[in-house]
């Protein structure tokens, strides 16, 4: 009984699975993709063994699949993050995510003088390094590195 | 947004940058030319700066255009707490281009985003400001009659100076060699560094201001180091006076040597320099004046040729 229980939770009939999270910046990405305001279930795992990451975080959410742009938001944060979209309990694509060239509306500003922390308005970031992940503000220019970026 | 605006130096290209310059000697052949006829300029200022306003609006006036706007943003809706954008999309309805200065970075950028109007940015905090290095490279073209292979020497605040970034980014395309001399609390950051490395830029970094960078130079451009700038002030008191011209240091410069400055200078530029035939600062803030005209023009899309032509 409690055995069957577990499956239950562990697989997904339909939706999306997103593996290799890094543990550290789990809940940030539950964050982004908005999956606090799911209503289907949502199964959220962190500290997990992993071999590639030490520690991982894992993201099961049962009957949605996300737009490829939504989940290539939380590339910023978890650039080894793994997405795979289960049909019928098979895995009918796996695919890292990708980060896009600018983002928008998920970093804040690290420059309290820009003019994104003064109005009310969206933050865009353009991506200038994408070996060590670095992005810098559209509008006063500031750069800042995956590791320091705030999300908003 | 309108693709005439004029945010920052990297938005426009060599060619551009060129053609704004010829256009500015021709302002200064013909700085009374009535081709705003009918047009109105806003001169939106939330951070004074006296300098920087009264050339911009000269520079309409003698154009034949209107000015209104505002040099102290206390007295308008902004302190009521209107957003930038509602100012912006508001003055739009009224007037054929936005000049603005702003205490915000980003905040030309943003406008030129609500608005169909063009903008110019006069300064946006410590970001860019854009017509002050076309007027830093006006002064540099017209007196060495080039801009390319030059040797410009950077001294003070390389740090903070946003003009020093900006004119370095704009002498990309001119093959300059560069001299960084500052204390260390204000040498050139990291990123600019960088950025002379990737586009093959020739630059060496001095601690002393010494008589063999100065007769090295063709340029030598002044900046004012600001206390405010250091976190210890018995640093600042150390290096205060490290950096300071007098005339006597350029008895071995080159001729064809000038020494520029942003303006406003305090002491890092004796008072006995500026009877130096090689002292440019004065020449320069009035050379803002026909850089500002070529640069109006171009943001409400004005052929010069055309204009000479008729």
């Amino acid at each position: 009984m409690t055995g069957k229980k577990e499956l239950a939770v562990a697989a997904l009939q339909n939706g999306t699975v997103i593996d290799h999270i890094p543990a550290s910046v789990l809940f940030d990405a539950v964050k982004i993709l908005g999956i606090e305001k799911l209503n289907t279930h949502v199964t959220i795992g962190n500290n997990l063994n992993s071999k590639k990451l030490g520690t991982k975080g894992i993201i099961k959410v049962a009957d949605v699949e996300f737009p490829e742009a939504i989940l290539n938001r939380i590339a910023l944060i978890a650039p080894t993050a793994v997405v795979n979209i289960i049909r019928d309990f098979e895995v009918v694509e796996k695919h890292p995510v990708q980060l896009p060239d600018t983002i928008v509306g998920i970093v804040k500003c690290g420059n309290p003088k820009c003019i994104t922390n003064n109005e009310p308005m969206k933050t865009r970031f353009e991506v200038v390094d994408r070996e060590n992940v670095t992005i810098r503000c559209h509008y006063c220019g500031h750069s800042v590195s995956n590791k320091d970026a705030q999300i908003d | 947004m309108n693709s005439n605006s004029l945010v920052s130096i990297s938005d426009i290209s060599k060619e551009e940058i060129l053609h704004l310059l010829e256009n500015a000697r021709y302002f200064e052949e013909n700085p009374n030319h009535k081709i705003l006829d009918g047009k109105v300029v806003a001169t939106l200022f939330f951070e004074p700066s006296t300098r920087t306003r009264l050339s911009f609006e000269t520079a309409v006036n003698r154009l034949g255009g209107r000015v209104i706007g505002f040099s102290d943003a206390s007295t308008t809706s902004s302190s009521k707490g209107e957003t930038l954008k509602d100012t912006i999309k508001m003055v739009s309805n009224y007037v054929d281009l936005i000049v603005m200065r702003h205490y915000l970075e980003g905040a030309a950028r943003y406008a030129t985003e609500v608005t169909d109007t063009p903008i110019i940015n006069a300064g946006d905090g410590a970001h860019q400001h854009p017509s002050q290095t076309m007027l830093d490279l006006y002064s540099i073209y017209k007196t060495q009659g080039t801009l390319e292979n030059l040797t410009i020497t950077m001294v003070g605040d390389l740090k903070y100076g946003r003009t020093v970034h900006s004119l370095l980014m704009a002498m990309q395309y001119f093959n300059p060699t560069f001299n960084f001399v500052a204390c260390d609390e204000l040498k050139m950051p990291i990123e600019y560094k960088e950025f002379c490395d990737q586009k093959g830029i020739k630059y060496t970094e001095h601690k002393d201001f010494s008589e063999e960078v100065i007769n090295s130079s063709d340029i030598i451009y002044m900046t004012r180091v600001q206390r405010e700038r250091f976190t210890d002030i018995m640093e600042y008191e150390k290096v205060k006076n490290l950096y300071n011209l007098h005339n006597a240091m350029l008895d071995n410069s080159k001729d064809n040597l000038r020494i520029l400055h942003p303006l406003p200078r305090v002491n890092e530029i004796d008072q006995d320099v500026d009877d130096n035939p090689k002292a440019y600062y004065f020449q320069q803030a009035q050379n803002g004046l026909y850089a500002r005209q070529a640069i109006i023009c171009r943001a409400l899309n004005i052929d010069i040729k055309e204009v000479q032509k008729s």
